[in-house]
């Protein structure tokens, strides 16, 4: 659904005539007026209080602390990178775990899933950063592969039900063991369908590395913090703000669209159509959200 | 053990405070949710430009980063409210994001023909939605609604860090006290528990009540 497409029919209301076009077209001049001057007001505000001097956009100039911001985005994407592989394999564990034929693996691998999927990460994070005395880089990684490597159990756990069942039958039939069915039958299936759910939930993972800030881990936003609060330079909150966002949104909007374009390429396909998957929700790009 | 008999009323504050913050910004999220959905449905060009930004850009911010934003750099435009504020403006914009999305999905699952009929029996807009199109959406958001505000619940978390009076907050001061971390712990996780299965309980009555069987 783009923004500037022209509406279509939908069930709040039929495709517009010439006369309600035309009351569209005001309402449209009213309410990009109004938003205009809301942007407007924060621009004034924001030179009102002094936001642009020089001494507030100086330290961007420094080298230092471009080496700074640099260090903390290495460092973020460096928590990302351990963060995604690891718990892409605490997801396959459990998930297999959950699948599994003995009762107590079951038990154990579902009790596991539910406990660190309803425990808020940044409990887990600074459980392990306090109570086991861990370094922050471990600390959010662990923290981060504990939530994000359950609730991708439960992603892949779903992907290989959903595979159809005549594909698992038909390989039993050939005489497969259950390891060999789920390996060369199910799994690479399902994770085709389940692949854009998989990339939001990395996005959830990338988005998460800020919570390092709050456990002294060196990542961007701690980098940010830095020169945010430096009196030298007339502590330039908003300009750190204004820099650190884009980059950040950026990241994880650049993950997500390619979330939705590996789900784009997909319903096209018909490989992957065969198998019936729910389009990835809305809300899974929240931590958190079932 | 005795963590929480000798400090039930740290525990207690920090509990009510995450949830107050959780109530508050719930219901600001609603609002705001509701409002960019009507936004991104509607029929004028410029509006749905509004939604589809708020949307965009919120579910994409780390939720730290509009922490830090509001509650530290606010302040420097001369905007000062108390933290708790400034906490549930962070949680409930971040939130209303994904409110948005969900309540959008709804609508789309009420299928076109409804409205036509609404429409063709003389319905005004207003009564079609009201009637005919809002209840069916109702029904069908309930579960993510509720998987929605379950996170907003965990993600209150975030608040005590910076501060605010809440659940998590509380192992700062019993640390310095020099109570076993590890109990210290173990209840502020039992806490968290009794706010996210309270939520789910309730969106499940609710669900059984008005969900759509399918």
């Amino acid at each position: 659904m783009t923004a500037h497409s022209t509406p279509s029919a939908t069930v709040l209301y039929d495709i517009p005539g010439p006369h309600t076009r035309k009351r569209h077209r005001v309402y449209g001049i009213v309410s990009t007026v109004l938003l205009l001057a809301l942007v407007g007001w924060v621009i004034h505000l924001l030179f009102d209080t002094d936001q642009f001097t020089s001494a507030k956009w100086s330290p961007f100039e420094y080298k230092g602390i471009q080496e700074l911001l640099l260090r903390g985005l290495g460092n973020t994407l460096k928590a990302f990178a351990y963060a995604a592989v690891l718990s892409l394999a605490l997801g396959a564990v459990l998930a297999v775990g959950r699948l599994s034929e003995h009762r107590p693996v079951r038990w154990v691998s579902t009790v596991l899933v539910e406990f660190f999927r309803a425990m808020p990460v940044l409990v887990m994070i600074f459980f392990i950063f306090v109570a086991l005395k861990v370094q922050p880089l471990p600390a959010l990684v662990a923290g981060l592969t504990l939530y994000n490597g359950s609730v991708l159990a439960e992603v892949f756990r779903t992907g290989i039900n959903s595979v159809e069942r005549g594909q698992g039958e038909a390989a039993y039939a050939l005489g497969m063991r259950k390891t060999h069915v789920t390996t060369y039958v199910l799994a690479p299936q399902a994770i085709r369908a389940m692949l854009p759910t998989i990339i939001s939930q990395l996005v959830v993972a990338l988005k998460d590395t800020s919570l390092g800030y709050l456990i002294t881990y060196e990542e961007f936003l701690h980098a940010g913090k830095l020169i945010a609060s430096n009196l030298d330079y007339d502590l330039p909150f908003i300009p750190v703000v204004m820099v650190i966002s884009p980059i950040y949104i950026g990241m994880c909007m650049l993950l997500s669209w390619f979330a939705t374009w590996v789900a784009r390429r997909q319903r096209r396909n018909p490989k992957t159509e065969a198998v019936g998957v729910g389009r990835a929700q809305p809300g899974t790009l929240m931590p958190g959200a079932r | 053990m005795d963590v929480l008999t000798d400090n039930f009323s740290l525990y207690g504050k920090g509990f009510l405070g995450t949830v107050e913050l959780t109530v508050y910004a719930s219901v600001l999220a609603m609002v705001l949710g509701f409002v960019m959905a009507s936004f991104r449905v509607a029929p004028v060009g410029s509006l749905r430009v509004i939604g589809t930004v708020w949307v965009t850009v919120l579910r994409n911010t780390p939720l730290t980063l509009l922490f830090f934003a509001v509650l530290l750099g606010l302040p420097r435009f001369g905007l000062v409210l108390p933290f708790n504020v400034f906490a549930v403006l962070a949680l409930g914009c971040y939130t209303s994001a994904f409110i948005c999305e969900v309540l959008r999905s709804g609508i789309n699952t009420v299928p076109t023909g409804q409205g036509e009929a609404a429409r063709s029996l003389g319905m005004t807009f207003g009564q079609t939605l009201g009637n005919v199109v809002l209840p069916q959406a109702f029904r069908s958001v309930i579960p993510p609604v509720g998987s929605t505000l379950i996170a907003l619940a965990k993600n209150s978390a975030i608040a005590g860090a910076f501060s605010v009076t809440e659940l998590l907050g509380t192992y700062k001061t019993l640390n310095e006290l020099g109570y076993s971390i590890i109990w210290t712990f173990v209840w502020i996780a039992v806490g968290y528990l009794i706010i996210t299965l309270t939520i789910s309980a309730l969106f499940h009555v609710m669900e059984k009540r008005w969900g759509v069987a399918r």
